[in-house]
Parts: C-alpha cells; structure tokens; sequence
C-alpha cells in the first residue's frame, strides 16, 4: 500500500508551483486582471513546454500520458497560485473527449496539437450537468441553434466541443453564425464564455450518432475531481495567508498569531484542509484505478472541497481583519477563485443528490 | 498511490479470514474499548488471538506478545477483518493501548515482565488516574501527592474523569513526587494497584445513564517505589507518550465507518407516513454530506498509514485526527437521531425503543470523547503550535 503522492508526483506540484511563483506570481495575475482577463500567452506556451498541457495526452499523441492523479496534482497547483491559465477544456475534458469517442484521424489531427499547447478546444458542458436562463443547444438538419454558457476556458479557445443532446460536435471559433463572448464573473482567473448559435454548421461530429452521452458524463466528472484538486489548492494558498499574516500582525503589544481565538481558527482550517486532501488524491486516483466508484467519488469530493472552501477562504478573510477585505491585499484573488469553482459542473447540493442517486437512496 | 496490499499480505489476510470463519463462535460479546471488561470469553479469547499472532503481535515474546516486528500494514489488516466480519478483535482499553507502549519504552525490565504479560492477555484490567479536580486541561498543574518515604510512596488527593477506574486492577497515575521541583519536572508516573487499602472509587454516572467513569479519593496510600515508571520527576515527559497513544486510539476512521453504516441502514429502515426516511431529500443531502467527510477520514487514516510504512512525517496532518474523528462520530449519531424524530429519543427502558437506543448513547458518548483525552480546544492549540508553528500564548 502506498497511499499519497510519488516522489515524482511532489516533484510535478512543486514544479507547477515554483513555475507560477516565477513567471505567474500574484502580482502579474492583477495585471492581467487589470487588463480585462486578458490570456497570456508566453505562459502558456511555457506550461506546454513543461509538458503540463498535454499531460492526459497519450505519448504516442506527443503528450505526457500521465493520469487523473498527475492531472490533479497539477490542477491543485494552478489553485494555489490562483492562476489564470487554460486547463480543464483544453488539457482536460477536450482531450479525454477526443481519446474516448474521437476516430484514428480525429486523434491524429487534434491531440498533438492540443498536448503542444497550439490548439485550445473548450468543452461547452455546463447544460449536461443543469440548464441555467435561457441556455440549451439543439441540433436539427446538421446545423446548431442556441445559446452555451459558462464555457470554461472559453475566450481563449479556438474550437468548442458542443453537447446537442446525445452527440458531440466540434465548431471552429470562426464558424458563421457562431458568436463567443465573455461571460465575466467574480473570478478573473478563470475566463468562462458565452457561445450563441444561429444555424452554425459543425466541423464535425465525435463518435457515432447518439453515442457521446456516457463519455460526457465521465469526462464531467474527471473534470470535478480537479476542480476539487483546485479548490484544495485554493485552501492551502489561503491559509498560507492567514497563519503568515497572522505572525507579523501585532495588536495589543503581541502576535495575533498567539490569541487563541486566533490560533483556533488556523488549527480549524488545517484540520478541515488535510482529510480533504487525502480525499482529493483518492477520488482523482479512482479514475486510473477504480473505475467503478470514480463517479461517486467525484461527487462526493467536490462536493466536500466546495464546503470545506467555503468555510478556510471566510475563515482566512477573517483571521486577516480589514485588510482581508481590501482589493490591494491578494487573498479575494483565492476566495473568488472557490467561489466559482464550488458552483462550476454542479454545485454541492446537486452533487451530493447525485452521490445519493448512483447509491440508489432516491426512490 | 497503490491501494493494494501484495501477495504476503493478502495471503496474511486470507489466513486470517479463514481463521475468523472458523472460531467466531468463541468471541466475547464486546472486546472491551473504553467498556467495562468482564465478559468470561474474553481472556481465552486474547490468548487464542495472540497465539495466532493476531493480538499483542509486535510486543515481545519474552513479555508475552508475538514478537513480531511492527507492521502498519499488517495492523491495518487485522483491523478491517475484524471489523468486516462483525468480530471483536484483540482486546483494547486503557492498559492495552496506552500503558503497554509506555511500559515498552520507560519501564524496568522488570516492570515490563510483571505488568505486561497479563496486560496484554487482558487479565489485568487498568485505569489512567491523571486528571484531577483542579487539573484538566492544565493536567501539569496536578496536586495528588507522592511522597517518598524509604521504599514507598504515599500517595494522597484525588483524581477524576478515571474511566473503568471501578473495574481495573491496576491504575498508572501521575502523582507530585517533588514539590520543590517547578510545575511539569515534580510528577513523577507510579503504576498503584487499586485493592491498596486507602484508596475509594466513587462511580460518576455520565450523561448517558451509564457510570462510565469515577472519582478516585487517596488517603495514605502506600505503593511500592519500585512501581515507580523511569525517575522520580520524569512522570510528564512519559505521559506525553502515553497521550500521543491515546490521541491515536481516539478518533479512529474504522469506528466513524461502522457508524456510517450503522446510519444508512437506520435511516433505510427506519419509516415516517409509511415511507423510509431516507427518501426525504434533506436528509439525503445531509447523509452524502456526511459520506464524504467519513471517506475522507478513511483516506486520511490511509495517508498516515503509508507515513507509518515508510517512516516518515506526516507534518500537520498526524495532528488532526482526534479533533475531526471524534466530532464526525458525533455528528453521525445525531443524523440517525434526526433520521429517526422522536422516536430517537426514546429511552432504553422504553418498549418502542430501536437498537436498545444505541443511537442515543453513541451521540452522548461520542461528545464525551470530544472533550477527554484532550479537550477539542487542547488539540486546536497542539495543531495550531506544532503544526502551523504559531506561538504559544503568553501566561497571564
């Protein structure tokens, strides 16, 4: 038994880590923000050349080939440095999707371009997992009418995979009658768009007619253990935070970090954050190894993660005072970045009724 | 990450299963815990268990145990079988868990062949006399004194929250041996066989009805020195490893999974307007919530293991298992309480009572856990210091 990261898994998250912490540090994350959510490239090419892009594209493809757990250690690392980087379309659900339903050729013509980091296809998921206003895409006579939202890693796509129902069509970001748009949240980390389609004509379809909803699903729920991963990141970033700013603070001729009321809430967030961690690992894990439980891990553990997010970046807020609460100190940065990631391919409570239903609990 | 355990040890576990197969009659009801020990099957049971290598394994031959050189994995094994096949396992309790290791690292050698032979063999029943009235949380600040005259000790004051105190044989006590000594360097750690005349055991009933756990009054009583654990004033370095044993025991995500279990199948059966409760989709939501804090308990617990196996840290991790167990195994009694309305808070004396209201006593029981062995505010300070590095706050 081996419970926990390889020595080759430390050396991918610590390698992550001090990538961003060098090219991606918090202060250039403002920049960006500053500038509107705008993509950087150069650090993106730079994370390609890492071989972080195409870390679920198989060798063969040119990626690294590595499994949900690699994926989960590097999508924890992204979390912890809040970075505003691509990485569950076109790393992630894009090629997943195009390794389990995509032909010879498909693979062929997408997945080496995707694991060099020149191709960026986003996965228009978010109605496979609930409707939300007025969205919803439906495919009649070969074309796409509708409206996709919550797109994620979509303003810097060039190609969107689009769920119509039971099918799975490929549309280049220059389709006719395709418009993308930001969908700007709280989270200027991670850009989400709007996709709006007037008759657009697909490129093509991946897999057999009617054949791509169980690969859907899987992919979804890949994709919800890494925003778990990420939302752990999240809450080790945040308490960094608070313990190291809590050590300098002096009120009342000491440390805040020696109160008590303090301490406390530290220790309550360790305490929160290292069982979590465990359960990250192991639900990422089932993918390469139990396939017969990873649904429900999934939902179990992002589930678990967006509470336990919720409660460490409040909590971290708190243990900061005033200055928490200020746009000029960096901690919103982590607290926006769990708030949309508690809600992204279903929230807690939609999550834990699915845990219940794959039990058979519902009636 | 590899969750599988090998061919040795999946042939150890075969064994094992087949072994439990064979002699599940001979079981005791319950193997003890924090429970009161008397049921007769129990000793024969801990030999046949430690002849097979099941109890006691890693204790040496010469003081009775296995002799075995210490295995997590094959701890962990013995564990999960015990528990899947609805078996009591080795013996457990106070002496067993706590007082034999400390015995193993502190004691005489002569101390460890008198005492543990029959500890581990579940003869000798011991109580933990360390709090006191006036010393709780600040145990170090204990006043039970132990003077030495010659060859004795005589001890005299009080302790309290003592549990099994009035079934044990045997206490290991902390007992002031030096008052000119400072706070923590004057205690000293004296094993006090309970049947010395002087001593009285008062049983403290608990919230749950039960008398689990009692006052212990000293009036001259007089040990001999030689039961006196390493030097005189060295009592609280040895009881801190005594306690790091027991946080270990507290909290354990084997007992949080049986309660999940328990849980799903009260709330299955249980019925309200004719229908299982767990079709209401509160309810539904608060178990999945809970599932998952119990999973991620069970994968903590496999985290540590691995740490164990290879010898190293876990950091902070190692230090947060109490504080969560303890207040998961309240929570998952009080959600079979609610799955269950009034009717789970039906007495045991009650006709309508289910389960002979074991719900209702693990929901107090488990919050009794909350606060001993070192109250939930206690570990918030040991994780917060030793884990997070944060200072300790200044005495007043």
């Amino acid at each position: 038994v081996r419970f926990g990261l390889s020595d080759e898994q430390r050396l991918l998250e610590e390698s992550v880590r001090r990538f961003l912490a060098e090219r991606l540090p918090i202060a250039r994350v403002r920049e960006l923000r500053d500038a509107g959510g705008a993509f950087d490239r150069d650090a993106w090419k730079e994370l390609a050349a890492l071989g972080v892009v195409g870390c679920l594209v198989p060798e063969e493809f040119g990626g690294a080939g590595l499994g949900v757990l690699e994926a989960a250690v590097i999508a924890t690392a992204l979390g912890h440095g809040a970075a505003p980087l691509p990485f569950l379309g076109p790393c992630v659900m894009a090629p997943l999707l195009l390794r389990e339903l995509g032909s010879r050729e498909q693979q062929a013509s997408w997945l080496p371009r995707l694991a060099s980091g020149e191709a960026r296809i986003a996965v228009a998921a978010a109605e496979r997992v609930e409707r939300r206003q007025d969205a919803g895409v439906r495919e009649s006579g070969g074309r796409l009418d509708g409206i996709a939202l919550f797109v994620i890693d979509g303003p810097s796509a060039d190609a969107f995979l689009v769920p119509a129902g039971d099918d799975l069509w490929l549309v280049p970001r220059g389709a006719p009658g395709l418009e993308a748009l930001a969908l700007p949240t709280l989270d200027a980390t991670r850009p989400l768009a709007e996709l709006r389609f007037r008759s657009v004509e697909p490129a093509e379809r991946l897999g057999a007619p009617g054949a791509a909803g169980a690969a859907l699903d899987h992919v979804i729920d890949v994709a919800r253990a890494l925003l778990a991963a990420d939302l752990l990141g999240c809450c080790d970033r945040s308490l960094e935070l608070a313990v190291a700013y809590a050590m300098q603070r002096r009120q009342f001729e000491r440390p805040i970090a020696s109160f008590q009321a303090v301490k406390h809430l530290c220790a309550e967030m360790a305490a929160q954050i290292e069982p979590a961690r465990a359960l990250v690992w192991y639900a990422a894990h089932a993918f390469d190894a139990l396939p017969e439980e990873a649904a429900l891990d999934a939902a179990l553990a992002k589930s678990h993660l967006a509470e336990v997010a919720t409660f460490v970046v409040r909590t971290a807020t708190e243990v900061h005072g005033g200055i928490g609460f200020t746009d000029a100190y960096d901690l919103h940065f982590w607290f926006k970045r769990a708030a949309l990631a508690r809600q992204l391919l279903g929230g807690p409570a939609l999550l834990r009724a699915r845990a219940a239903a794959l039990q058979g609990w519902a009636a | 990450m590899d969750l599988r355990y090998g061919p040795a040890y999946e042939s150890f576990r075969a064994e094992l299963r087949a072994f439990l197969a064979s002699h599940r009659s001979e079981a005791p009801r319950d193997s003890g815990g924090l429970g009161v020990l008397s049921d007769t099957k129990l000793a024969p049971w801990q030999r046949l268990l430690i002849e097979r290598g099941y109890a006691a394994r890693t204790t040496p031959k010469e003081y009775g145990g296995g002799g075995f050189a210490p295995d997590p994995l094959i701890a962990a094994i013995i564990a999960e079988e015990f528990r899947a096949a609805g078996v009591p396992g080795p013996a457990s309790g106070q002496g067993i868990d706590m007082l034999v290791p400390t015995l193993l690292e502190h004691g005489s050698d002569e101390q460890k062949r008198r005492w543990i032979p029959p500890t581990v063999r579940a003869e000798l029943i011991w109580c933990q006399g360390y709090s006191e009235p006036g010393a709780g949380s600040d145990l170090a600040s204990l006043a039970t004194v132990g003077r030495v005259e010659g060859d004795t000790v005589v001890v005299n004051g009080q302790k309290i929250w003592t549990s099994t105190a009035h079934a044990a044989q045997m206490m290991f006590g902390l007992v002031r041996t030096e008052p000119e000594a400072k706070k923590h360097a004057g205690i000293s750690y004296l094993l006090i066989p309970m049947d010395t005349p002087g001593i009285e055991v008062r049983p403290l009933r608990t919230m749950t009805g039960h008398a689990e756990f009692n006052e212990v009054f000293f009036t001259d009583v007089r040990v001999p020195l030689a039961n006196l654990v390493g030097r005189r004033g060295e009592g609280w370095k040895i009881a801190n490893t005594t306690l790091r044993h027991e946080r270990d025991m507290l909290g354990s995500a084997s007992t949080s999974e049986g309660l999940f279990h328990g849980l799903v199948k009260t709330l299955t059966e249980e019925r309200a307007d004719g229908r299982r409760v767990l079709e209401d989709p509160a309810l539904r939501d608060q178990l999945a919530a809970i599932q998952a804090r119990t999973l991620a308990m069970r994968c903590h617990a496999m985290r540590l293991l691995t740490a164990r196996v290879r010898g190293e840290s876990a950091g902070v991790a190692a230090l947060v298992t109490k504080l969560n167990g303890c207040q998961l195994n309240h929570d998952l009694a009080g959600l079979a309480l609610d799955g269950m309305g009034e009717a789970g808070t039906l007495s045991r004396e009650s006709a309508r009572v289910r389960d002979g209201g074991r719900w209702l006593f693990h929901w107090m029981f488990q919050l009794g856990l909350v606060i001993g062995g070192g109250t939930a505010q206690i570990q918030k300070n040991i994780i917060s210091e030793r884990g997070l590095g944060m200072p300790r706050e200044p005495r007043a």
